[in-house]
């Protein structure tokens, strides 16, 4: 028996265009200035204690310094450089934000694939639990979900999952109906797969792609809900150096703009970095979009 | 399209009451002991004045039971006591409401006309110059965190060169217009009071352009994609071929049955809006719901989080349902189903 490559069999005939437009992200200026800023981003989380003259706690400076050559980003109302405290606070946001990012996709997977699976009252009762929490507006809430377990930065994680999921359950889930019928798939369960075999072995490839794609144009959402909780006193609590809090100290005082303005910099810079990536991985994969690109 | 606006408006229906059973199931969740956190430090030591507390809030009922009854009260309007003002929710939330509604409604008005229309100049430009820039300026406008934006546009436009009002709805010492609706503008407007008109509307300036930055964002990304998608269509081609002005086609034959989309995201949208009113109230002092449910979070009022988030919510789902019935009017096709 010969070995064909799996991947190959169903590939449609593609043309040179076609092929262009999928493998352009990696060619596109956004996708690299993207990459780029997450690639410094992690850089400076993973190296921050080499980067920062200071703690992040540390109340070492003058109060209220305008930035400087001493104290680049100037210095807070309790003395803290900003500067370092800017650069402790990607080991704040970042793991974090990538952290529920794959907490929500996991539980989103999971309920989506069982609602498209077995379909029936299951389904129903799963879909409407996912309307229920797309009737509030994210942040409403996070904010709600928060001030229940108690302003924490782990609850505001939490908070943000269990707003975070349903999308990624609906989208599961469509994925999985369209792919439930299809020839596949019988086959598989003809041959004896049971259905957690069904739907680890022959799905989730079909399934992993879409959804990447949405993980990563979220993580940039998961950055700005969770430092949004912490800006209303729901997540980080003082006096950790968390970029939402900052801004919040930022305005307090708000007549020194610096103290708001760098740490509201360093969560632009991030979540306009993964968007960048996230957008352009959506305009290669997305097929309603590719269409458009093709013509 | 009986039928269709009766399943719509019993599905919203079904969806209210789903939301009270959240916000519910929330207050349920709080660890913190209500009676610990409304009565002092001797009260709490004495047990008659905890089961009194208790009995006056009914939280010594079963949990259906105390579910059912705020159910009950809900519908007949009565949203409870902030345990914080000592003043029915209800009465609080229809002096904030509106604040945050008129906020809310300018600033969706102005992200339409700004994102449509940014939407299909970066679509006809597609891949060339104009298109490359207004991608970024979206990107940017969906990545920036809302408060920041609050807290740099206040710095800049109102303490550094004056050019905007700062915080509140009216100007220093100007009064309130008469009660009508609660939108500022309109209520001024009504009276005659023009100076209360224009002040009103000069506050509503700041807050809503800073609210649209991320809704601006959105529906320029979502107005290009729907347009690409439509105009790769034959009958695109054909009403070209047929000779038809390029503004005709852009118009009539794509635009259009864009809206259909784009509508479906402006209720998404104006979801975002609320959310981001409860971000940017706090720094412009606008008296509205953003605040109170700020408020109320931290002091952990129970009832008065209940009606923020059913209130809330309420507004969202009438607001996609407008959306939805919106739809019909827009493409007949859908009122046939």
């Amino acid at each position: 028996m010969t070995v064909t490559d799996p991947a190959r069999v169903d590939l449609p005939v593609s043309t040179r265009r076609d092929r262009a437009a999928v493998r352009s992200p990696w060619r596109q200026p956004l996708a690299i200035v993207g990459a780029a800023l997450v690639v410094l981003w992690v850089l400076v989380a993973l190296l921050a204690p080499l980067l920062a003259p200071h703690g992040p706690l540390d109340q070492l400076a003058p109060k209220l310094q305008a930035p400087s050559g001493e104290y680049l980003f100037g210095t807070d109302e309790l003395g803290r450089d900003v500067f370092s405290r800017v650069v402790y606070g990607s080991r704040i946001s970042l793991p974090l934000a990538c952290l529920l990012v794959v907490l929500a996709t996991v539980l989103g997977a999971v309920v989506g694939t069982i609602a498209g699976f077995f379909g029936g009252w299951v389904d129903s009762i799963l879909m409407r639990l996912a309307d229920l929490v797309f009737a509030f507006p994210g942040i409403i809430l996070a904010m709600a979900v928060a001030a229940a377990l108690g302003p924490q930065l782990r609850n505001a994680v939490l908070a943000v999952v269990v707003v975070s999921w349903p999308s990624y359950a609906r989208l599961v889930r469509g994925l999985v109906l369209s792919a439930r019928n299809s020839e596949y798939v019988a086959a598989s369960r003809l041959l004896g797969s049971s259905a957690l075999r069904t739907m680890l072995v022959d799905l989730r490839p079909n399934i992993a792609g879409p959804v990447l794609v949405m993980a990563a144009l979220d993580v940039g959402n998961a950055v700005l809900l969770l430092s949004g909780l912490s800006f209303l006193g729901l997540g980080a609590q003082p006096p950790a150096a968390e970029w939402g809090a900052m801004v919040a100290a930022g305005a307090a005082n708000f007549d020194r703009w610096w103290i708001g303005l760098f740490p509201g910099l360093a969560i632009l810079t991030v979540v306009l970095a993964f968007n960048f990536v996230g957008d352009t991985l959506r305009d290669a994969l997305d097929p309603r979009t590719a269409r458009a690109i093709r013509d | 399209m009986l039928r269709f606006l009766a399943r719509r408006i019993g599905a919203a229906a079904l969806l209210c009451v789903g939301i009270t059973l959240v916000s519910f199931i929330l207050t349920q969740l709080v660890p913190g002991d209500p009676a610990a956190a409304n009565l002092g430090q001797r009260a709490i030591a004495d047990p008659a004045a905890v089961d009194a507390f208790r009995s006056k809030y009914g939280l010594d009922k079963p949990l259906p039971v105390q579910y059912l009854t705020y159910l009950g009260n809900v519908l007949r309007g009565n949203l409870g006591e902030s345990q914080q003002s000592h003043r029915a929710v209800a009465q609080d939330l229809a002096e904030y409401v509106p604040a945050t509604i008129e906020l809310a409604l300018f600033a969706i008005v102005l992200s339409l006309l700004v994102g449509v229309a940014f939407g299909v100049l970066a679509a006809i430009t597609r891949d060339r110059w104009p298109d490359q820039v207004l991608r970024v300026v979206s990107l940017g406008g969906v990545s920036m965190p809302t408060f920041w934006v609050a807290l740099v546009a206040f710095y800049l436009l109102f303490f550094k060169f004056g050019l905007l009002p700062g915080g509140g709805r009216l100007d220093p010492g100007m009064n309130a217009p008469p009660h009508v609706t609660g939108f500022y503008t309109v209520d001024a407007a009504l009276a005659g009071q023009w100076d209360v008109c224009s002040s009103a509307a000069l506050h509503l300036v700041l807050p809503s352009l800073v609210l649209a930055v991320y809704t601006v964002g959105m529906l320029m990304r979502f107005t290009r994609a729907s347009m690409l998608e439509i105009l790769g269509n034959d009958y695109v081609r054909a009403a070209r071929a047929k000779g038809l002005p390029e503004r005709v086609v852009i118009v009539r034959h794509v635009l259009r049955p864009a809206l259909v989309a784009i509508i479906t995201v402006a209720g998404v949208a104006f979801g975002s809006l609320l959310s981001g009113a409860v971000l940017v109230e706090n720094i412009f002092s606008w008296p509205g719901l953003g605040q109170y449910a700020y408020r109320s979070a931290v002091n952990l009022d129970l009832p008065a989080i209940m009606g923020v988030s059913v209130v809330v919510a309420a507004v969202y789902i009438v607001m996609n349902l407008l959306v939805d019935l919106l739809y019909g009017v827009i493409d007949p096709r859908i009122r046939l189903t």
